[in-house]
């Protein structure tokens, strides 16, 4: 896939989003801005609607109010320049398909239904496997997989969608330390490329170093910017009360 | 050569095998998604809520297969919606309000049967019998296939993409209620059309194992639908001829062909089977060095 070219900015703006289960919201009147190229860490305490968010953005939740911006224009239902990847243990890994079977998925919605997958296509899904380092697993069952593997399956396969705003639900849960440099690198390969990252996360230490904004949520927006502006000992203190680790100071914007 | 022929010389036998092969084969191709959807509960309870239908039927049209097929159909149906309904939203979940509204179905199947003046018995409609196919089932089945089949293999991809992740099948516009509702249809459509053969309670196994079978042998969505359905009519025909040699009833020696058919693939599949995977066990350490050198 060639680098994206950006001939003008990218940006997905949230406006007073609010998001309810069963009439209990989960995320009250949060708005903020994100432009293509970021790396967006969306932190928050246990229930402070990280995954909500997600879901959201992704078109499978319903506003309640507010509304989503991209390139300018409101959102409307399905959009295929969004890829969510969801959480690994949703996902049913005895599924019968391969990793590539996996990653041509994500050229489904471009191909006709009883259409025959085209050159570009295949080039498409290559060109994904490529990027991810799969090339060699391309025939293995994804359960044959480790967890980091797993990961840029789901991510290959939202570059053969060509999506492009990647949400990732809490995609460094469950990875050993190597997995995890690995996905980082990945990441910033992506944002390279000009992708918009928006990814959960709970490990607040590895913050500073993989990510370059931060949208901090408690039910409600509590602050939204660069890790210097952002993601201060003050906002974090007021995201999560007083449970805060002392040992992620280090990691702190002062 | 007469042995494996004979059977086959009788107009019933030519029939019976004609329904295998559609039967068995739609079946085992539908199986896929009922195996890949954890539906099987969900199929049980329809194929046992036919019963009323048939019953119905029978006591307002007689014993002609239009009308059979008519109330067997509108009961299955009633009862799969009438799941969706009292599973949306209520604090009884799907499979609860499934095991209790095809209970009371069955039994009031069971009950209406009773009333029914014609010569019917309940064993026929509970374990079917293939040897009494007639031109006009074989019909129905021949009509199913054409709707079911291009309708399914038309949407394979939306579909696969519904069963492997059906948050991400809706979040990219795949209408997924629609496509769920299809699948049920589908489900039903087959199950009527089977009836005749194998009977309400042994319909599942015609509709799992196959599919089943296949689910430990590959690892693509497609091998596993066309090979469900290979598998399907290929049991489906064995278990008839042997029927005929051994003089039993051919809906169960059906079932017990497939069953026979997953046993080898649950023992001897080389990928997922039981005992290849406790051979491999010893050589584990290989593996695990393989992995991480990869990694």
């Amino acid at each position: 896939m060639t680098a994206h070219t950006h001939t003008h900015s990218h940006s997905l703006q949230v406006e007073d989003l609010t998001v309810s289960y069963r009439r209990i919201p989960a995320l009250h009147h949060v708005s903020f801005s994100v432009e293509c190229g970021q790396c967006v860490a969306v932190l928050g305490p246990n229930g402070a609607g990280k995954s909500t968010l997600l879901k959201a953005l992704a078109g499978l939740q319903e506003l309640e109010t507010g509304r989503v911006l991209f390139h300018g224009r409101p959102m409307t239902g399905a959009n295929q320049e969004f890829a969510y990847l969801p959480q690994r243990e949703m996902v049913d890994w005895d599924f019968p398909t391969t990793v590539r079977g996996v990653v041509e998925m994500g050229r489904y919605l471009r191909v006709r239904w009883w259409r025959r997958f085209g050159p570009e296509d295949k080039h498409a899904v290559d060109d994904a496997l490529e990027s991810m380092q799969l090339t060699p697993l391309q025939d293995r069952q994804i359960s044959a997989l480790s967890g980091g593997q797993q990961q840029r399956v789901f991510l290959a396969r939202a570059l053969a969608q060509e999506a492009h705003v990647l949400l990732l639900d809490e995609p460094f849960t469950g990875l050993d330390q190597p997995s995890q440099d690995a996905l980082r690198e990945v990441f910033r390969e992506l944002r390279n490329r000009g992708k918009l990252l928006l990814v959960s996360h709970h490990e607040l230490s590895s913050v500073p170093e993989i990510f370059d904004r931060v949208v901090l949520l408690n039910g409600e927006l509590i602050a939204a910017g660069t890790v210097a502006e952002a993601f201060t000992r003050d906002n974090l203190t007021r995201a999560y009360g007083t449970r805060v680790f002392s040992r992620v100071s280090h990691g702190l914007a002062v | 050569m007469d042995w494996l022929f004979e059977p086959f010389q009788h107009v019933f036998m030519q029939r019976a095998l004609a329904a295998c092969l559609l039967i068995g084969f739609l079946n085992g191709f539908l199986g896929a998604f009922v195996v890949l959807r954890r539906m099987a509960l969900m199929a049980d309870s329809l194929s046992h809520s036919l019963l009323p239908g048939l019953a119905v039927g029978v006591l307002l049209f007689g014993v002609a297969p239009a009308g059979l097929f008519v109330g067997a159909l509108t009961a299955a149906l009633m009862v799969a919606l009438g799941a969706q309904l009292l599973a949306r939203g209520a604090r009884v979940k799907e499979d609860t309000a499934l095991g209790i509204l095809y209970t009371v179905a069955f039994s009031s199947g069971i009950v209406l049967l009773s009333f029914v003046k014609v010569r019917v018995s309940l064993m026929h409609y509970l374990f079917g019998n293939i040897l009494g196919v007639s031109n006009q089932d074989l019909w129905v089945a021949y009509a199913v296939a054409l709707v079911v089949l291009p309708l399914l293999v038309a949407a394979e991809r939306p579909l696969q993409l519904l069963l492997f992740d059906s948050a991400v099948a809706r979040s990219q516009g795949i209408p997924t209620g629609l496509l769920n509702i299809a699948l049920v249809v589908a489900l039903v459509l087959t199950m009527v059309s089977s009836l005749q053969a194998v009977g309400v309670i042994l319909l599942l196994g015609l509709l799992v194992s196959p599919a089943a079978t296949v689910y430990l042998l590959c690892d693509s969505f497609p091998a596993m639908l066309w090979g469900g359905g290979a598998l399907g009519a290929l049991g489906s025909v064995l278990g008839l001829w042997l029927s005929y040699w051994l003089g039993v009833p051919s809906g169960a020696c059906i079932v017990l062909v497939l069953g026979g058919f997953f046993c080898l693939a649950y023992l001897f599949s080389p990928r997922y089977g039981l005992l290849p995977k406790l051979w491999r066990a010893r050589h584990f350490h290989h593996e695990s060095l393989s992995r991480w050198e990869k990694h």
